[in-house]
């Protein structure tokens, strides 16, 4: 192989691999603003409660896996225990209240994870150990093969939640309209606590997957929730397929950015790219024209 | 104060008609006094006279100049977010830039202070005026991500240009010289934030009076109701925006020159996220609400800072409490509620 396709191929699987997580984390976006159009800024801390906690129940003694189980399970409630607490009582609000709301809830999360479990940087051990996989002359660790796979995984089971269970089936109804779902004697409360609940999982699973690779602390939340929602925006908001394509393709173009122009600039690469994408198409990659209603 | 937006307002042959509803809804004086405009104002020289006496010593006149710094910002901001309806999470791109325009003129090419302050306003100007048209076309969270793009870039920028700006460590800013005195100590900056201040209150109040107001609520309430009345939406929306940004950029640069010391901190994310929840918990489209917001959320660490390690639970806690039960915001709730108290107590 050349070494100048060698070097391309590394800065790939890189990119996948990060994208990858900025789809699990953009879908989560996509999934509470379908179902109760709010854009929720604590989706990052998600992803953070997924990996300090997974770290915490490792340490306390627990097996990985019954850890990794564990810090879902409470990412879960958090994540219900926001819709019913913090957004049901201010369903009339504006939107920008509601934001603002969630950014509120997203600082007391990190300080509750600040104040309990501290603020160092914590490492998860690897799935499945740290020897380097080589692929065409590339090289790619265990832990990005778990990263892709599992994410491929939730989203394939994603699918089939949506087009195959009644339950999927309201949380889409409700998310065309509200209240026509309601009308049909669809449960809209309980669709909106349980779409919270699954983008937490989304979130968790991102935040226990990355951990390994990039360590997680109580601050992490906070830029891939960013990237979870710029992901979400340039594949355009509230579009499933969209999200993935946008962190996709945000990961590759950050890796890409930071191998061939620099490293210092890799972000800005990345957003300079989804602004230009957004002056030359609005609604973003898959979004629905002209949603503006009279 | 409901201002009903009526489309033949806005034709120019309707003006005198308009004119003369004025004149026929004119208040009386003692309503005036009670109105945002002029007793708002009146009060707000008053609290700023009158704070002096309470500011025992540098550490409070420090908290009451960053809530003056902050305030001018917000005030812009409320222009943009409360009355044109356009959310931006960006700004503080626009106050940083501000700040290490200031920072690098004065320091490295040793201009005045004086001519780097209206520099970088007009260069931050020039920005976003440049970029508001494309910006702008962007409507709710993709103009939130757009403006959020905007002001990571420029921080992106002021952190790793380190030969300009210092990178991550920051820079040392030089005494701001007026009149051949330099400007020094907690007192003397207070009252030239103050100025500051009031002139942007009263810019945005008079704004917000004019003719342009009246076009940013009709394209607050309905940006496509207020284009087939006959507004320049896009006009006005790039003007508020490049007017919002150019006092972020002041303010920046004051706060540049106060602290004697920029860090890119000052134009970073979390920074944009403050002013933005500052004009929603004081209150939208509501002037002294912005104030308001400024003031309370840069007081609060103050005080929670006793909490030590508790500090961001009990401030993730007030907000979320704060909009759930007040979601118009502090100000426009507590004079909704003061009204009707006078009114039960009228009957």
């Amino acid at each position: 192989m050349p070494p100048a396709f060698v070097e391309f191929l590394q800065f790939l699987l890189s990119g996948i691999t990060s994208g990858a997580i900025y789809a699990l984390v953009g879908l989560g976006f996509a999934l509470i603003y379908n179902a109760s159009h709010v854009i929720n800024f604590a989706q990052g801390e998600f992803v953070m409660l997924g990996g300090m906690l997974t770290w915490a129940l490792t340490s306390a003694g627990l097996d990985l896996p019954l850890a990794i189980g564990g810090a879902v399970a409470i990412t879960v409630l958090v994540g219900m225990a926001l819709e019913k607490l913090a957004i049901e009582p201010a369903r009339d609000a504006n939107v920008v209240t509601l934001i603002i709301i969630t950014i509120g809830a997203g600082i007391f999360l990190r300080g509750v994870v600040s104040v309990t479990l501290g603020k160092d940087f914590h490492p998860l051990p690897s799935f499945s150990g740290d020897d380097p996989i080589s692929i065409l002359g590339a090289t790619i660790m265990p832990q990005s093969l778990w990263v892709l796979g599992v994410s491929a995984l939730v989203v394939i089971a994603l699918q089939g939640f949506f087009s195959y269970t009644l339950l999927g089936k309201s949380i889409l109804a409700t998310s065309h309209n509200r209240m026509a779902a309601k009308l049909m004697g669809i449960n809209v409360g309980f669709v909106l606590v349980l779409s919270f609940g699954l983008s937490a999982l989304l979130g968790a699973m991102a935040g226990i997957l990355i951990a390994p690779i990039t360590a997680t602390n109580f601050e992490v939340g906070i830029i891939l929730g960013l990237k979870g929602f710029a992901a979400a925006i340039l594949g355009g908001l509230g579009n499933g397929l969209g999200a993935i394509v946008g962190g996709l393709t945000l990961g590759i173009i950050e890796s890409l950015g930071a191998g061939y122009v620099s490293s210092d600039y890799k972000d800005a690469i990345a957003f300079v790219v989804i602004l230009a994408v957004l002056f030359f198409m609005p609604s973003g990659l898959f979004g629905r024209r002209g949603t503006e209603r009279v | 104060m409901a201002h009903n937006v009526r489309p033949s307002g806005y034709s120019k042959f309707a003006k005198k008609q308009t004119y003369t509803r004025r004149m026929s809804t004119r208040k009386s004086r003692a309503q005036m006094l009670l109105s945002e405009r002029g007793g708002g104002m009146a009060s707000l020289l008053l609290v700023i006279l009158v704070l002096p006496l309470f500011l025992a010593n540098d550490y409070h006149y420090d908290v009451a100049v960053n809530i003056g710094i902050n305030a001018i910002v917000v005030v812009g901001l409320n222009l943009l977010i409360g009355y044109a309806g356009q959310i931006s999470l960006g700004h503080a791109g626009f106050f940083g830039l501000g700040a290490y325009t200031s920072a690098v003129l004065t320091a490295h090419y040793g201009l005045h202070g004086l001519l780097a302050l209206p520099i970088g306003a007009l260069g931050v100007g020039v920005l976003a005026y440049a970029i508001a048209r494309p910006v702008l076309r962007l409507s709710g969270h993709y103009l939130a991500m757009a403006t959020l793009g905007v002001g990571l870039i420029i921080n992106i920028i002021i952190s790793r240009e380190a030969w300009l700006t210092g990178g991550p460590d920051g820079m040392y800013v030089p005494l701001l010289e007026v009149f051949g005195t330099e400007v020094y100590g907690g007192p003397m900056w207070y009252w030239i934030v103050a100025a500051t201040l009031l002139l942007a209150v009263w810019l945005s109040l008079n704004l917000i009076d004019s003719p342009v107001g009246r076009a940013l609520r009709g394209l607050h309430g309905s940006e496509v109701a207020a284009q087939v009345a006959g507004v320049d939406t896009t006009r006005y929306k790039v003007m508020v925006f490049v007017i919002s940004a150019v006092m972020a950029a002041v303010a920046g640069s004051l706060a540049a020159h106060f602290s004697e010391f920029v860090t890119p901190a000052k134009a970073d994310f979390s920074h944009s996220i403050l002013f933005v929840t500052m004009v929603v918990l004081g209150g939208m489209a509501s002037t002294f609400g912005a104030v308001v917001g400024a003031a309370v959320l840069t007081l609060l660490p103050q005080f929670l800072a006793d909490f030590a390690d508790y500090e961001h639970v009990i401030l993730g806690l007030i907000m979320m409490t704060v909009m759930i039960f007040m979601p118009k915001g502090l100000v426009p709730t507590l004079a909704a509620l003061a009204r009707r108290g006078a009114r039960r107590t009228a009957r």
